[in-house]
């Protein structure tokens, strides 16, 4: 479903790259963990592959195809099938928490009778029943992290791109998410989640894919957050 | 863009226009008082052409006769040439009492009644504009039984320049102004929007095409040209509706006659009211276009 080939990524106005001849592979259903010191490039796979941002070399293909000749219309598409959890949030203020989880699906051209039916069940699922008329400045930084997971859950995506999605968020949060990402995973989303909460990658045993300063040090099936050799 | 993502598009539009309540506010009354001065000078344009053809055709073309001449066919034909606005027959009889009351001792004209008339017969004709008037009095020179044309042709000429003149000043001028508003409008909105360029990048990541995020802008720019406009519009119903009252009831400016005839003044409002929606709409698009680039 997702491949990367050789990719490397130079942001303007720095020397050093943030990733740096990147290859891997990503099957349908999958459920991958992106870990690594803060600064290796977890964001930037993640900016890549929803194409916020684009590679400086190799090539990224989803579904067959390369990332960076989209046009427009289809770089729309791309954008809609993918749910983003975006490390700093991007909600809009000046819409309601309600109003911004629905805003996915208006943007797909879905029904208000759908969206009525729809988006109470995600705000429920995270945590947020009762806020729906809150605007986000009026929220804490852990709820309006999970209105975002709302936002990117709720359109049943086929692939969920998660940045630090329980980065302010207390365990017992966290683990609820967790759960959440591992059903709609069970239901066939893939769920690529970027992540500094250790005790979680440990225990869910799923594939973990390690970067340092820009590179793939690490790709296992079962994986945990640290080498083991790290931790001794 | 189907049915729904309209539906929400209007109802974006009208939310929008609610909690940035008072920037919508702002934007209006500055499209108000731009459409507003241009609409107070458009009124200026058109009570000075008014006024500049009320003098010209004030002028009176004298048309003097010969005693044989056909007087009833040439009152049909004079009337019917292009540019007449009403023929006048003065005849040798009239034409010296007119003379004699404006002489103020009619005892001087003594003896000259009847045949001992010298005037002659004569038709005073007014021109519906003041262009018309030269080559007016030209055909009419020709005309069988016509002996003599005569015109104000020294005031007639200046009056047709200073016209020209004042034409292409006032149109100048309207369109220094309308330029003006369209940049002050687009400015404005400019301020809304930038007050949620973020946002719009949000939107574009979360799949948003670009005309469902312009659409509510669109609209929203609409509305509050449209607004600002209907202000303008009946500030200048008011202003303008009163000045007129007091110009037709002041003697002292019996010389200026307001225009009050709807069918000048309201091309004007509907074409203010048109031109200040519009520009709301495409001040809203152009303002957006660059942060649509994400
Ligand atoms: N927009 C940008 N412009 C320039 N440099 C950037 C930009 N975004 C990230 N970088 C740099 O690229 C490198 C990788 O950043 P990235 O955000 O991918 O790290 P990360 O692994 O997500 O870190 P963290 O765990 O702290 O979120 C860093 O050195 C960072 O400074
Ligand atoms: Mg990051």
């Amino acid at each position: 479903m997702i491949k990367f080939r050789n990719v490397t990524k130079i942001y303007p106005g720095s020397k050093q790259p943030a990733l740096s001849d990147l290859t891997l592979e990503i099957d349908q259903g999958e459920f991958v963990f992106l870990v690594g010191p803060s600064g290796t490039g977890k964001s930037t796979l993640i900016k890549l592959l929803f194409r916020e941002q684009l590679a400086t070399g190799g090539q990224i293909f989803f579904h067959g195809r390369d990332i960076a000749r989209l046009d427009k219309r289809q770089l729309l598409k791309h954008r809609r099938q993918i749910g983003m959890v975006f490390q700093d949030f991007r909600l809009l203020k000046q819409k309601t928490v309600f109003e911004n989880v629905a805003f996915a699906l208006e943007v797909l051209g879905r029904s208000t009778r759908e969206i009525n039916f729809k988006v109470p069940q995600v705000l429920e699922m995270v945590g947020l029943a009762g806020k729906e008329k809150s605007f986000p400045a009026e929220l804490s930084g852990g709820e309006q992290q999970r209105v975002g997971v709302a936002r990117a859950l709720v359109k049943d995506p086929i692939l969920l791109l998660a940045d630090e999605p329980t980065g302010n968020l207390d365990r017992e949060t966290s683990w609820q998410l967790m759960e959440l990402f591992t059903d709609i995973n069970r239901s066939g989303t893939t769920v690529i989640i970027a992540t500094h909460a250790w005790d979680v990658v440990d225990r869910m045993q799923k594939r973990v894919l390690a970067l340092e300063n820009g590179r793939l040090v690490r790709d296992e099936k079962r994986g945990s957050y640290a080498n083991e050799f790290q931790l001794i | 863009m189907n049915f729904n993502s309209f539906k929400y598009c209007l109802r974006q539009s009208f939310v929008s226009l609610r909690r940035n309540f008072w920037l919508a506010v702002a934007t209006s009354c500055i499209i108000a008082v731009s459409l507003a001065i241009l609409g107070g000078f458009l009124l200026l344009a058109v009570n000075a052409r008014q006024l500049m053809g009320d003098i010209g055709t004030n002028v009176e073309i004298c048309v003097f006769l010969y005693d044989n001449a056909e007087i009833e066919a040439l009152e049909a034909e004079i009337g019917a040439l292009e540019g007449v606005d009403n023929v006048r027959f003065v005849s040798k009889h009239e034409g010296l009492a007119d003379f004699a009351r404006s002489l103020g001792d009619e005892s001087l004209l003594a003896g000259l009644e009847g045949d001992n008339n010298p005037l002659p017969n004569a038709f005073r004709v007014r021109a519906s504009h003041t262009e018309a008037v030269p080559a007016l009095a030209a055909t009419i020179r020709t005309l069988p039984g016509v002996e003599l044309v005569e015109y104000g042709a020294e005031l007639i000429s200046r009056l047709v320049k200073i016209t020209g003149w004042l034409n292409s000043l006032f149109a100048g001028i309207s369109a220094l102004l309308a330029i003006g508003a369209v940049f002050l409008v687009i400015t404005t909105i400019r301020l809304s929007v930038l007050a949620r360029q973020e946002e719009i990048g949000i939107m574009k990541y979360l799949g948003a095409s670009d005309w469902f995020i312009r659409f509510p802008f669109l609209l929203e720019g609409m509305a509050m040209g449209w607004q600002g406009t209907l202000a303008a519009v009946a500030a200048l119903l008011a202003g303008y509706g009163r000045l007129a009252d007091y110009l037709n009831r002041d003697t002292l400016a019996f010389f200026i006659r307001p225009v009050t005839a709807g069918e000048q003044l309201l091309p004007i409002y509907i074409g203010l009211v048109l031109l200040g929606t519009l520009l709301g709409g495409i001040g809203s698009v152009i303002s957006i276009r660059k942060f649509l680039r994400v």
